[in-house]
C-alpha cells in the first residue's frame, strides 16, 4: 500500500486507512441515473496504533459517522482501503495485515470479534423486546462462544465492569426500564463482551444528559486503559475529544483537514477551519467577549463538490491559488501535525 | 462436567446460594426467568386490553361462540338423539309442518327440510372457528415472512413480492373464489388455505413489509450486524419479533374476512361443506323463505346474527388489541 497519508507507516499500527472514499448516489427517481454523488468521505487516510484513541471531530454531515461505519464494515467503501493488523493472539488470527475488503464469509466472524461499534442513540440501538442479557450476549451467541452458563457468567462480569451492579438485577430487564446512561453502559458492555481490539464509538455521549456524560466518558477511558482497546471516537464536541483522545482529526465535508496530538492541535491549530471551531468553544466566563469566528457562510452540501479546496467558500485566507488548484494535499507542517492547506 | 463461573448470578427473588454444578439447572433457570418475563409482559398487555370496553365485549362474544362450538358434540352425545337433531340428516318427526317455529323441543325451530336450526347453528360454529383461525394463521405466517424478507433484502426480491401483492389485491377475491369453487370441489380446509395464501401474499404482506422497513433502519439492526449476526439471524431474531404484534392484529382481521368469504360462497352453494351458517341461509333461500319477511325469522336471523356478531367481535377485538400493540393509539391520562 502506497503511503501518502499521515506520516510514515508505524510498525505497530492496528488500523491503517488509505485513501478511503465513500460516495452515495443521489437518486431523483427509480430507474433513472443518479443525479449526483454525495462525497461523504473523500480520500481520508490515517493510522491508529494499538490502544490509541483517535478523535474524529467535525460538524454534522461532514462524514465522520460514515468513516466509522466503513471501519466496522457496515458500509463498503467506494474506493480506498482499510487494513487491520490485529494482535497475533486474535481469534482466527491471520498473522500480518488483513485487507478489510477481502474479509468475507467465515473471516467476517473473526473480524467481528476484533472490531465493534458503540452507537450514538442508546434508545434505538437495542431491540426493545429483548432483555439486557440477550442484547449483551448476542455477539457471544451468534459467534457460538461458550454455552449458556458461560455466557451468563461473562455477561454478569461485563455488567459489573461497566458499573451496572448488582449485575443480576439487570440481566432480565428490558431496555425501556433503564435510563439513558444505563443503556449506554449496556451498549458499551455489548461492544466489549467479545473482547475487541478496536471499537468505533459514534458519539456515545451526545444523547445523554450532561450528568451521565462524564460517567460514560471516564468509564470508556478506564476500559480503554485496562483492556488496551483502540478507539475511534466520533464526536462533534472538541471538549469531549480532548478528554477522551490521544490524537484528534478534524473533518470538513468528507476530508480530514488537520490531524495532530490532542494538545498540539488545540494549542496550535493551523488550519483555518480548526481555528474557527476552537474559537466557537464556549468559555465559562460571563464577561468574556467572543471574537466572531473567522469563517463565512454555511456548510455547503457535498454533492459533486468542485475539485478545489473544500473549505474555499468559507475560508478567510482563500487566495486565487486555492481557487485554481485541487484540494490541498495533507502535509506534515510540524512533527506529527498534519494539515491540508496551501496557506499554512 | 462444566463448572460454572464463580460469579454465577442469582435471579430476582432468589437467595444467593452456590449454584448447582450441572448445566441443566442453569438452562432451566434461564428458561424460568424468561417465562416470568413473558408472563409479566402478558399481564401488562392484558391490563391495557381490559381498559377498553369494546375489547372486553368482543372477547366475551368470542368466548360465548367458543362455548357454543364446544357444546354441540356434548349435546349430541347426551340430550339430543342423532335421528332428530343431526344438523344435516336429522328430521323433526315431532313437528307437523316444516319449517316449524321455535318450540321447547326445538328452541330455534326447524328448517324447511325438518332439521333443528339450533343444532345446525352450534355445529357450524366449530367449523367457522377452524376456518377463520386456519386462514388467519396461514395469512400471518406467509405475510410476516414475506414482509420481513422483502423489506430486508429490498431490490428484486422486494419488487417481486410487492408486484405479486399488487396483482393479488387487483384480483377480486370473491369472484376468484367463485371460479375456483366451480372448477374444484372446495371444502373448509381448501377455502382456509386459499384465503390464507391470498391474504398472506396480498395486502397483509404490504402492511407488514412497510412496518418491517421502519424496523430495518433502526440502529439495533446495525448493532446486530456488528455483533456478527447473519442475515437469517437478523430477520428471525430482530425483525420478525418486532413484527409479531402487528401480525397478531392482522390475524384478527383475517378471521373476519375468512368467515365472510365462507358465508358468501356457501350462500351461493359453491362450497363442498356439510353445514355452515352460509348454508343455513342458502337453505332458507332455496326454499323461498328468504324474501318472506319476518315470518320465518328463525331461518335467517340466527345464522345472520352469528356471522355479524362473530365477525365484528374479531374485528373489534383486533382494534382493542391494536391499542395494546400500538402505544400511540392509547388514550393519555393526565
Amino acid at each position: 500500500m502506497e503511503n501518502s497519508g499521515q506520516g510514515p507507516a508505524r510498525r505497530d499500527y492496528l488500523v491503517a486507512v488509505e485513501g478511503l472514499t465513500k460516495h452515495f448516489p443521489v437518486t431523483r427517481s427509480l430507474f433513472r441515473k443518479p443525479a449526483g454523488f454525495v462525497h461523504a468521505v473523500d480520500d481520508v487516510s490515517f493510522q491508529l496504533e494499538r490502544g490509541e484513541s483517535l478523535g474524529l471531530v467535525g460538524e454534522s454531515g461532514c462524514g465522520k459517522t460514515t468513516v466509522g461505519k466503513l471501519l466496522v464494515k457496515l458500509l463498503e467503501p467506494t474506493a480506498g482501503g482499510i487494513s487491520f493488523h490485529f494482535p497475533d493472539s486474535a481469534a482466527g488470527g491471520a498473522a500480518g495485515p488483513v485487507d478489510a475488503a477481502a474479509i468475507k464469509g467465515r473471516q467476517m466472524r473473526a473480524f467481528r470479534r476484533q472490531v465493534q461499534m458503540i452507537f450514538q442513540d442508546p434508545y434505538e440501538s437495542m431491540t426493545p423486546r429483548r432483555t439486557i442479557y440477550d442484547t449483551i450476549a448476542e455477539p457471544l451467541a451468534v459467534q457460538g462462544i461458550g454455552d449458556v452458563l458461560d455466557r451468563v457468567g461473562r455477561v454478569t462480569d461485563i455488567l459489573t465492569l461497566v458499573g451496572l451492579t448488582p449485575a443480576a438485577t439487570f440481566l432480565f430487564r428490558h431496555p425501556h426500564e433503564l435510563s439513558g446512561g444505563q443503556r449506554q453502559r449496556v451498549a458499551i458492555a455489548r461492544a466489549l463482551v467479545i473482547g475487541p481490539s478496536f471499537v468505533v464509538a459514534d458519539e456515545p455521549t451526545s444523547m445523554l444528559d450532561v450528568s451521565s456524560r462524564t460517567g460514560i466518558m471516564s468509564l470508556m477511558q478506564e476500559l480503554a486503559g485496562n483492556l488496551g482497546i483502540a478507539y475511534l471516537y466520533v464526536t462533534h464536541d472538541l471538549a469531549v475529544a480532548r478528554y477522551m483522545c490521544h490524537r484528534i482529526a478534524v473533518m470538513y465535508l468528507g476530508k480530514i483537514v488537520e490531524l495532530a496530538e490532542t494538545e498540539e492541535l488545540l494549542g496550535n491549530p493551523l488550519h483555518p477551519y480548526t481555528r474557527a471551531l476552537l474559537s466557537a468553544v464556549p468559555v465559562a466566563d460571563p464577561d468574556y467577549r467572543r471574537e466572531p469566528p473567522d469563517i463565512r457562510g454555511d456548510v455547503t452540501a457535498p454533492v459533486d463538490p468542485p475539485p478545489r479546496c473544500r473549505f474555499y467558500d468559507r475560508c478567510p485566507r482563500a487566495t486565487t491559488f486555492c481557487r485554481d488548484n485541487p484540494h490541498p494535499p495533507t502535509e506534515e507542517k510540524a512533527p506529527g501535525h498534519w494539515v491540508a492547506c496551501y496557506e499554512v | 462436567m462444566i463448572t460454572p463461573p464463580p460469579n454465577y448470578p442469582t435471579f430476582p427473588g432468589e437467595s444467593p446460594e452456590p449454584p448447582p454444578p450441572e448445566l441443566g439447572r442453569g438452562r432451566f433457570r434461564l428458561a424460568l426467568a424468561r417465562l416470568r418475563l413473558a408472563l409479566r409482559s402478558f399481564k401488562n398487555g392484558w391490563a391495557i386490553f381490559l381498559e377498553s370496553r369494546i375489547g372486553l365485549l368482543s372477547l366475551a362474544t368470542i368466548v360465548i361462540f367458543a362455548l357454543m362450538a364446544i357444546s354441540h358434540p356434548i349435546l349430541m352425545a347426551t340430550v339430543w338423539d342423532a335421528g332428530t337433531y343431526d344438523p344435516v340428516t336429522g328430521y323433526a318427526f315431532d313437528q307437523i309442518e316444516q319449517p316449524a317455529p321455535p318450540s321447547w323441543r326445538h328452541p330455534l325451530g326447524t328448517d324447511p327440510l325438518g332439521r333443528d336450526v339450533l343444532s345446525q347453528l352450534l355445529s357450524s360454529t366449530r367449523s367457522e372457528f377452524i376456518l377463520g383461525l386456519t386462514a388467519a394463521l396461514v395469512t400471518v405466517s406467509i405475510a410476516t415472512t414475506v414482509g420481513a424478507v422483502a423489506a430486508y433484502y429490498g431490490g428484486l426480491v422486494d419488487a417481486f413480492f410487492m408486484r405479486l401483492a399488487d396483482l393479488i389485491i387487483a384480483l377480486p377475491a370473491i369472484s376468484l373464489l367463485i371460479v375456483l369453487s366451480a372448477l374444484f370441489r372446495l371444502n373448509f380446509f381448501h377455502l382456509a388455505l386459499i384465503i390464507g395464501v391470498l391474504g398472506g401474499f396480498g395486502g397483509t404482506a404490504i402492511i407488514l413489509k412497510s412496518q418491517a422497513l421502519s424496523i430495518k433502519v433502526k440502529p439495533y439492526i446495525e448493532a446486530a450486524r456488528v455483533a456478527g449476526g447473519s442475515q437469517f439471524h437478523i430477520i428471525l431474531v430482530h425483525i420478525i419479533p418486532n413484527l409479531l404484534p402487528l401480525s397478531l392484529l392482522y390475524m384478527m382481521f383475517t378471521v373476519t374476512g375468512a368467515i365472510f368469504a365462507e358465508a358468501i360462497l356457501s350462500f351461493l352453494g359453491l362450497l363442498d361443506v356439510r353445514m355452515s351458517w352460509g348454508i343455513m341461509i342458502h337453505t332458507a333461500n332455496t326454499g323461498g323463505y328468504l324474501l318472506g319477511g319476518t315470518r320465518y325469522w328463525w331461518l335467517i336471523l340466527p345464522a345472520g346474527a352469528s356471522i355479524t356478531l362473530l365477525c365484528s367481535a374479531f374485528y373489534l377485538g383486533g382494534r382493542a388489541l391494536d391499542e395494546v400493540v400500538n402505544p400511540r393509539l392509547r388514550r393519555q391520562y393526565d
